[in-house]
């Protein structure tokens, strides 16, 4: 998925975001790796011990150039070869919206991460909202630069949509970053404004403690 | 390219007994090996390459100055080469029980005089790998900084790596499995039967015979050969395409251009390969079982302290990537430094002898950057 390097290369502000989340020497899967930049990153920066998954035969590629651990492999396939909390952190950047069972994915890495990181577009953004209202065609920006019918992003959410989902999955939130153009907001509650005038969030994500296992574990 | 120039496949005898897992001790056994690059003072810039079922000893570069055919694997070998000479000291061996230089069933047994034919004991893939490790110990190979080897030369890797797991740094699995299919056995029991079936056979004496089983020997290696491509292989490679003719023939001989191959390919076979040799080294890899041997694969790879790099061919049905992925699988279970790699090829099982671009890349990385510094000095 080549979509993923384009959108992540114009995000390399939330790569040191996230390396500033994870503490020093944990143990990280990067879902959905691509190139591998943020795990080279965080290899330097936080002396992780790092493995990804990646699709992509061209990115194992590069990820391996770079002396990654990298495992070809598909997310939508679940996680079953890691077994619970296996990592300290488990990433996913930018590709929630893209993976073709959200649910399925978060739960599986809930149940292998200790924490995880999860970033997106938050598609109720302001010029989203405006481009859609005036134009009436599907919102394209630099962060979802897809036509409707080519674009890897086929569950988009907002913020606001994550906050119920999370409510609704007993999973809490243990920080929240929402980055705009200009400024970085921060706050675990939900709010309104966030919704509006983010462009993205990301978000360190864990079972509240009464979860003991993910109901998808009962597949394997 | 960058080719090695002209090698020389040399020998070393191993005199002592050699317990073999079925118990039975066996000497001597001479082994037939090439080595390409040198091996530093420390002795552990070496690589072990494995060949698969029918290789042999010569991995890379040619024989003598007029030799057209350069080694099996001479595309991954050489200066600059992902297996880099300049760098590593890469060592090749003919497998126990082979053909081409290595003890096996068409030697001469030293208390008979005689071929040792059947009497040759049976192995397994364990105990071909221990040879192996003679060998390198006679050249002063203190560690192996990688291991790699396609199809059975994935096994024995991956048995180096179980056995030996202080000696072995990295290993490269290629094309391989922890345990054969039993689609897998079935293939190689036709083969089997193919050359017992041949009267000319003879109970495995006919050495000394003017007839040999070059019949049964054939029909096995074109059954073979069918499992080492894959249906897209075959349809970009022959098509229904007739053999030098542009109508049938209404009788039993050869019309279609994939019979002519495969009769091709079982004619030159047999003038370089041993039908007893087919019968054993095909047996060692239907016992190979990881699992079984070891109670579980968990079991088997938690002794192993090496990085692992795995590569499966998606056109690959002998040794399909589902079981390559349960090898990787059981290795991030593991915590193991381990990366995986499913090539896109229409080349079938045959692919990891063929697709060398990205092949190339993917090991010459691995090989980079996994372990570097360790072995700068």
């Amino acid at each position: 998925m080549d979509n993923h390097y384009i959108q992540s290369n114009g995000l390399h502000v939330n790569y040191s975001l996230i390396s500033d989340m994870i503490e020093k020497g944990s143990k990280v899967l990067d879902l959905g790796c691509g190139d591998g930049y943020l795990l080279q990153l965080l290899k330097k920066n936080n002396n992780i011990i790092g493995n990804g998954i990646e699709i992509s035969q061209e990115h194992v590629i590069s990820c391996l150039e770079k002396g990654l651990s990298v495992i070809q492999g598909d997310i939508d396939d679940g996680l079953k070869q890691f077994s619970d909390k296996s990592y300290d952190y488990v990433v996913l950047n930018q590709t929630l919206q893209s993976v073709s069972e959200p649910e399925f994915v978060l739960e599986e890495m809930l149940r292998v991460g200790k924490k995880c990181i999860v970033s997106f577009p938050n598609f109720a953004y302001w010029r989203i909202r405006l481009k859609f209202f005036f134009t009436g065609n599907m919102p394209k920006s630099k962060v979802l630069p897809f036509e409707w019918y080519n674009t890897p992003n086929i569950h988009l959410l907002s913020i606001k949509d994550f906050f119920e989902f999370a409510k609704n999955h007993n999973i809490k939130i243990l920080q929240g970053i929402y980055t705009t153009r200009a400024s970085i907001r921060r706050g675990i509650q939900y709010n309104i404004f966030s919704n509006l005038l983010a462009e993205e969030a990301i978000f360190i994500i864990s079972y509240n403690v009464s979860e003991k296992i993910s109901r998808y574990q009962i597949k394997y | 390219m960058n080719n090695i120039g002209i090698v020389k496949t040399q020998y070393y005898t191993i005199e002592e007994k050699i317990k073999l897992e079925s118990g039975i001790e066996f000497s001597p056994v001479t082994v037939a090996y090439e080595t390409y690059g040198s091996l530093n003072k420390e002795g552990n810039n070496a690589i072990l390459i494995i060949h698969a079922l029918t290789g042999d000893a010569h991995a890379a570069g040619y024989k003598t100055e007029e030799d057209k055919k350069p080694g099996w694997w001479d595309p991954l070998i050489g200066p600059g080469k992902p297996f880099d000479t300049n760098k590593y000291f890469v060592v090749c061996t003919n497998i126990f029980g082979g053909c081409s230089g290595t003890t096996g069933p068409s030697s001469i047994n030293p208390e008979t005089g005689e071929p040792y034919g059947i009497s040759f004991p049976v192995f397994t893939i364990e105990d071909t790998i221990k040879i192996q490790k003679k060998v390198l110990d006679y050249l002063g190979v203190k560690s192996l900084y990688s291991v790699a080897g396609g199809s059975m030369g994935g096994m024995q890797a991956m048995q180096f790596s179980i056995t030996y797991p202080e000696f072995v740094k990295s290993a490269i699995l290629i094309a391989t499995t922890s345990k054969l299919s039993p689609q897998a056995i079935a293939f190689n029991a036709v083969g089997r039967n193919s050359i017992i079936s041949d009267p000319a056979w003879n109970n495995g004496n006919y050495y000394n015979k003017e007839i040999k089983p070059d019949r049964g020997l054939s029909i096995a290696r074109m059954v073979g050969h069918i499992t080492y491509l894959c249906e897209e292989a075959m349809y970009n490679k022959f098509g229904r395409k007739l053999q030098n003719k542009n109508h049938y023939d209404f009788n039993f001989d050869i019309d279609f251009q994939v019979e002519s191959y495969l009769q091709h390919q079982g004619q030159i076979f047999v003038d370089r390969f041993d039908a007893n040799s087919y019968l054993y080294i095909t047996k060692a890899m239907d016992y190979f079982d990881l699992e079984n041997k070891y109670g579980s694969l968990e079991n088997a790879f938690s002794r192993t302290k090496s990085k692992f790099l795995v590569i499966s061919f998606d056109s690959d049905w002998l040794f399909p990537s589902s079981q390559a992925k349960e090898i990787v699988n059981t290795l991030m279970r593991l915590n193991k430094d381990i990366s995986y790699c499913e090539i896109k090829s229409p080349c079938g099982h045959d692919a990891f002898l063929l697709e060398y671009d990205v092949q190339s890349k993917i090991i010459e990385s691995f090989l980079n950057t996994h372990i570097k510094g360790e072995i700068d000095g």
